[in-house]
């Protein structure tokens, strides 16, 4: 398929025998976001390292923008962008440095080289620090500049591993806002984070990744419907009337009486269900007094499939991740 | 033909000027040298000299003089083997990554590292004559202004393939190291042969004739043969001893320091292409 701008088939990588990656297939289509999630040790980072020709491809096959990764490695750098998890900028370096040493190292002609310095540099908001050596910005700033750097030489596909972490509320939605523009620009996003709320607004599709295998993918939408737990609450005129009647009725997992209503769990899909329920409710006269439908959250998908909560590796990641910026 | 390692250059030497510390005390140190120990050492080996009668033809030269070629090459020695030290703190500080993830061919990074430190040396051996010179250093004496631009053009012909082969070496140590702890050990260890094991400082002639031998595949030593053959002639007399070099010893020693520095830039290569940073 020409739309798909990375497809990877049966890819393994072991480290000294250890399978960190066992037999992943993808496919990450021509402009949209795809996000990569899972917890630490997963094989996230060991999937980017491989599909950005950082780490030797062993077994499998994958194709990124068009080009073999284990026998086009320098095309495949040529056609993409990295934004590392880490901070990798020379601290020495000015904002407008770091970005004309990247456009030299991709060998952009100057005149190129220089506009797209000025484009990217208005784009992250960063024209008052143009000369500002890159030890004295903050970190939301390092990010955005980093950003800019990864998507200065126009690739086809930017990987962001982890761009958030680290990071305040208020920088965090700024830095989606970028991602978005550029994103409706037409940059694909290939993307890894630990927040899983930002991972199912901006998302086109998910990957969730756990001991070296993809044990759950589809739109973030799928992943929750997939799922079956909507959970409706409803405040009828007579809970008990309501509760034997839709007792009867199909896809119903569970009634239980709550607070001054009842929460019925669903295993379809709850905004098909409720109508449903409703109008049953109404031709028997109950009448409905309060209604709310909760889909369960990208959380609750998560924790379903691995059997573990994000947020805590996350927490821990983010400490270890501290701790070595002050060891510096 | 790739350019890229122009990038590696242009980052190196914005980063040398721009600290001006490191400039500073790269071209004060060897003028330090110079001064205290050449002006220590200089009167009394001298005095050992001086009852050597000279023969007919030749020149006797002062210490100072004798030793001037030798600070250039041990300067030169100094600061191209911790030339590559800036690897490490890239690896270790992540820039690496930004710098391999690049579509640069990886040669490109020990290319644009090797011609920064070249460039480095030769900024120091200019401030280095001219200070030496100063303190009463006696090189191109008698010369005619073609003959000294010639033998400049020769001593940097010298210290740049010295300094390159020492660059590489020292990028495939940094490139390999995990800590500078470890990568200062081991550039202290290299240093140390290298240095005393050489006719930088004293001749050789005197040597117990294992070192001697060792000293003679010592590039330092085929670096002060090339200066002092540029600088002071192919014949003249210091601390007793009487130096004559023939045109084809000193085409023998380029051809030593040329071997050398291509063995270098193998290993360096080979260093690179295997680097994982991930």
């Amino acid at each position: 398929m020409a739309d798909n701008i990375i497809e990877v088939k049966d890819l393994e990588y072991r480290y000294n025998g250890f399978k960190a990656v066992e037999g992943v297939s993808f496919f990450v289509r021509s402009g949209e976001i795809f996000s990569f999630l899972g917890p630490n040790g997963a094989g996230k980072s060991t999937v980017i390292n491989i599909l950005t020709t950082l780490l030797p491809m062993q077994t499998g096959r994958a194709m990124v923008a068009g080009f073999d990764v284990a026998s086009r490695p320098e095309d495949v750098r040529r056609s993409i962008g990295i934004v590392f998890q880490d901070e990798t900028l020379d601290r020495d370096l000015t904002v407008w440095e770091t970005l004309e040493l990247h456009g030299r190292l991709y060998s952009m002609p100057k005149a190129e080289r220089r506009a797209s310095i000025d484009e990217m540099i208005t784009l992250v908001e960063l024209e008052d620090k143009r000369d500002v050596r890159t030890r004295n910005l903050s970190g939301g700033m390092k990010r955005r500049l980093e950003i800019a750097r990864g998507l200065m030489t126009r690739p086809k596909v930017l990987f962001l591993d982890e761009p958030t972490i680290g990071l305040d509320t208020q920088t965090r939605m700024r830095l989606w806002q970028y991602i978005k523009t550029v994103n409706e620009a037409g940059t694909t996003f290939f993307l890894t984070t630990h927040y899983l709320d930002e991972a199912d607004q901006v998302s086109d599709y998910i990957n969730i990744m756990d001991h070296g295998k993809i044990i759950a993918s589809g739109t973030s939408e799928a992943l929750k419907s997939d799922l079956g737990r909507d959970v409706v609450y409803l405040e009828t005129s007579d809970n008990v009337d309501a509760a034997k009647l839709i007792g009867k009725m199909e896809h119903i997992k569970d009634i239980s009486p709550s607070s001054k209503g009842l929460s019925v769990t669903i295993t379809a899909d709850g905004n098909r269900c409720l109508p449903v329920i409703m109008s049953a409710l109404n031709e028997k006269g109950i009448t409905i007094s309060d209604v709310n439908l909760k889909k369960p959250s990208l959380d609750d998908v998560f924790v379903h499939y691995t059997g573990r909560d994000l947020r805590e590796t996350g927490a821990e990641k983010f400490r270890i991740a501290r701790a070595n910026i002050g060891g510096r | 033909m790739a350019w890229e390692f122009t990038a590696i250059y242009w980052r190196d030497m914005l980063r040398f000027v721009r600290f001006k510390a490191v400039l500073f005390t790269s071209l004060v140190q060897p003028a330090l040298w110079m001064a205290l120990y050449g002006a220590a050492m200089s009167s009394n080996f001298n005095r050992l000299g001086s009852g050597i009668s000279v023969p007919q033809g030749s020149e006797a030269i002062s210490y100072l003089t004798f030793m001037g070629g030798g600070v250039i090459a041990l300067t030169t020695l100094f600061t191209s083997l911790f030339g590559g030290i800036s690897l490490l703190f890239d690896k270790n500080w992540g820039i690496m990554r930004e710098i391999l993830a690049s579509p640069m061919p990886r040669n490109n990074i020990i290319i644009g590292i090797g011609l920064s430190g070249v460039t480095k040396s030769f900024i120091q051996v200019m401030v280095i004559m001219a200070f030496g010179l100063v303190l009463g250093v006696r090189f191109f004496v008698g010369y005619t202004p073609i003959r000294a631009i010639v033998s400049l053009l020769g001593i940097l012909l010298f210290v740049g393939i010295f300094s390159i082969g020492f660059l590489f070496l020292s990028s495939a140590i940094s490139m390999s190291m995990e800590t500078p702890e470890s990568l200062q050990a081991v550039i202290t260890l290299l240093t140390l042969p290298l240095f005393f094991a050489s006719n930088a400082l004293y001749p050789i002639d005197a040597f117990p004739p294992i070192v001697r031998m060792l000293s003679i595949f010592n590039p330092l030593t085929h670096l002060v043969n090339g200066v002092r053959y540029f600088a002071i002639g192919s014949d003249f007399y210091a601390i007793g001893i009487h130096y004559t070099y023939a045109f084809n010893d000193i085409l023998f020693s380029l051809g030593a320091l040329t071997a050398f520095a291509v063995a270098m830039y193998i290993v360096a290569w080979w260093v690179f292409k295997k680097a994982v940073i991930t």
